[in-house]
């Protein structure tokens, strides 16, 4: 009871529990385990042979966060920014520091913007977007969709109604658009 | 090379990608032999984390061959068998000289808040994952290790991540003998955190989810009490009323960013995405631990603000401990430990999955489908 001094009682000694389950204790000591202390000081644990590493070549200006002073030596050529949002981007890397709500916040635009280019890309290659292979909707026939979920006590099932709704949304916006586009433009004919 | 692709929020598919290039004189190319969907893919799966861009292959928890050494590799050879950390780090830098691998300086240009992760958008540095047939391994003087023989390949790319980030939120709690720790979360990290707190000496384990079949593995591997939480009007009270209305001493946050259990803090943060993460796991912890507790998190939040109670977490006294795990310095006491029999990594995998099939891979870790805790994928299947 926190009213009184007394830690409650352990429901099960030491001895119990090191019988009950493998490797019970091996860690006891706290001052003996890998992440104790937080920091070690020793700079040629890690196996690195150089003070500073050789810098990879920065084949296109790449992006950065203006709390760094320089280019990292490494770093990621996945994506180059392009497009739209590729703008986006990098006018909040270069206008707003971590800091910022908004370097965040039109990053995550940058992404939808992302989206809606690279769909609208797809359409012109060989390969367009397709929602029913991508969203892996149709495991829920092959992996138990109905009986993972009803019947069982989850809280998440109400919201995973919204899935759809996002996944499917810009694509009935987008369709939309385009019919009263069409129609615009066969009407203006008449 | 075949790989996985994200297309857009909830998306993705399989590509024929060109094969990574040596890109820095210490970088390796590996040809990846098994990789794992981590729960926290699916924060980019679903579109959270900012500056995840279409095209983006991810994936952080990977083994295979070294297929490719650049010009200044000296600790690794074309044919050995390597796991590589979630993290990539550079080794000499003001935090890796002090062990913080995780918080390396020198490995990514977009945010000096995190350090650089494998396939995990650009805010972690824009690296192409694993979730392929090949991967760009940088520094692979400093990250990779030869997976020892004795070692299982379905063990060590758990070892990756999962395993060591577990175990690492043990260690953040810093349990003494008898110590009561309360684990949020029954996924793959929540069950290596409730195994590794008895090996630092607890004297109770406590697994709090919502999902009954995570909580009989949580029981089975982690040897753990647990409870759902839905059937609980407040889940806080009934932790309070099991531990003496002490509280328990330590708390884990194993859930992160897409926490169920408040359909506000849910919808606002993993749908709306106006919040970092949804952190509500983090809250119950806060209130769930005692007066002068520590509350470790190994929960992955986004870069932007969350609705955490902080003021309960001052009033209470409370040590809040969190970070990315620096996965390397983790490994030789986990060998020791697996060696030992103490626990199997992979006792927790219920899917192996071909990469042609990652689409449904992630449908069904992301909606919860059969019975799923941690699908592997097998790039050549």
């Amino acid at each position: 009871m926190p009213y009184t001094s007394d830690k409650p009682k352990q429901a099960e000694t030491a001895e119990e529990l090191r019988a009950r389950i493998p490797g019970w204790g091996a860690d006891l000591d706290p001052k003996d385990r890998p992440s104790v202390p937080k920091e070690r000081f020793d700079p040629t644990l890690s196996g690195a042979h150089w003070e500073f590493p050789e810098r990879q070549e920065e084949k296109w200006p790449r992006e950065r966060s203006i709390e760094h002073s320089m280019l990292t030596p490494v770093f990621g050529t996945s994506c180059p920014p392009k497009g739209l949002s590729g703008v986006i981007r990098k006018y909040a890397y270069a206008r707003y520091s971590e800091g910022r709500a908004a370097h965040w916040l039109l990053l995550v635009a940058a992404d939808r913007v992302d989206t809606a280019e690279s769909t609208l890309r797809s359409f012109a290659t060989l390969r367009p977007d397709n929602p029913i292979t991508q969203t892996g909707v149709l495991s829920e026939v092959r992996r138990h969709g109905w009986s993972s979920r009803v019947g069982r006590k989850r809280v998440d099932t109400g919201h995973q109604l919204l899935d759809p709704i996002i996944v499917g949304a810009p694509w009935v916006a987008a369709g939309l658009l385009g019919y009263a586009a069409i129609r615009r433009l066969t009407r203006g004919r008449r | 090379m075949r790989a996985m692709v994200y297309r857009g929020p909830y998306r993705v598919r399989v590509e024929e990608k060109d094969r990574p290039a040596i890109e820095h004189p210490n970088d390796a190319i590996v040809r990846v032999t098994r990789a794992a969907i981590c729960g926290s893919d699916l924060h980019l799966y679903h579109g959270m984390m900012p500056d995840t861009r279409v095209g983006m292959t991810f994936g952080h928890e990977f083994v295979g061959v070294v297929d490719e050494v650049g010009p200044s590799v000296q600790n690794l050879r074309v044919g050995d068998r390597v796991m590589v950390p979630f993290n990539i780090f550079c080794g000499s830098c003001f935090f890796c000289a002090r062990g913080l691998y995780a918080n390396c300086h020198n490995v990514n240009p977009n945010a000096t808040a995190v350090g650089g992760i494998y396939g995990y958008s650009h805010t972690c540095g824009g690296y192409d994952g694993g979730q392929a047939e090949y991967v760009r391994v940088p520094f692979a003087d400093v990250g990779p290790s030869l997976i020892p023989d004795w070692l299982e390949e379905d063990d060590a790319v758990l070892l990756t991540d999962a395993v060591a980030t577990g175990y690492f939120g043990a260690q953040l709690g810093d349990i003494v003998e008898g110590d009561t720790v309360v684990v949020f979360g029954a996924g793959p990290v929540g069950l290596y955190a409730a195994k590794s707190s008895w090996l630092m000496g607890a004297g109770r384990v406590i697994v709090i989810d919502h999902l009954e079949y995570r909580l009989q593995k949580a029981k089975e591997f982690a040897h753990a009490e647990t409870y759902n939480f839905a059937e609980y009007d407040d889940i806080v009270v009934h932790m309070k009323r099991i531990t003496d209305h002490l509280g328990a001493d330590v708390a884990i946050d194993a859930v992160g960013a897409e926490a169920d259990g408040n359909l506000l803090q849910h919808v606002t943060a993993a749908k709306l995405k106006l919040q970092g993460g949804s952190p509500i796991a983090l809250n119950w912890a806060i209130d769930s631990v005692r007066k002068g507790g520590t509350v470790s998190v190994m929960g992955a939040y986004g870069p932007l603000f969350s609705a955490v109670k902080f003021g309960d977490a001052m009033n209470k006294g409370l040590t809040l401990r969190m970070n990315q795990c620096h996965v390397k310095r983790q490994w030789p006491r986990l060998f020791e430990h697996i060696r030992n029999g103490y626990f199997t990594p992979s006792d927790i995998v219920t899917h192996r999955i071909p990469l042609e099939h990652i689409a449904e891979a992630y449908h069904m870790f992301s909606a919860k489908l059969d019975d799923c805790i941690k699908p592997l994928i097998v790039p050549n299947a």
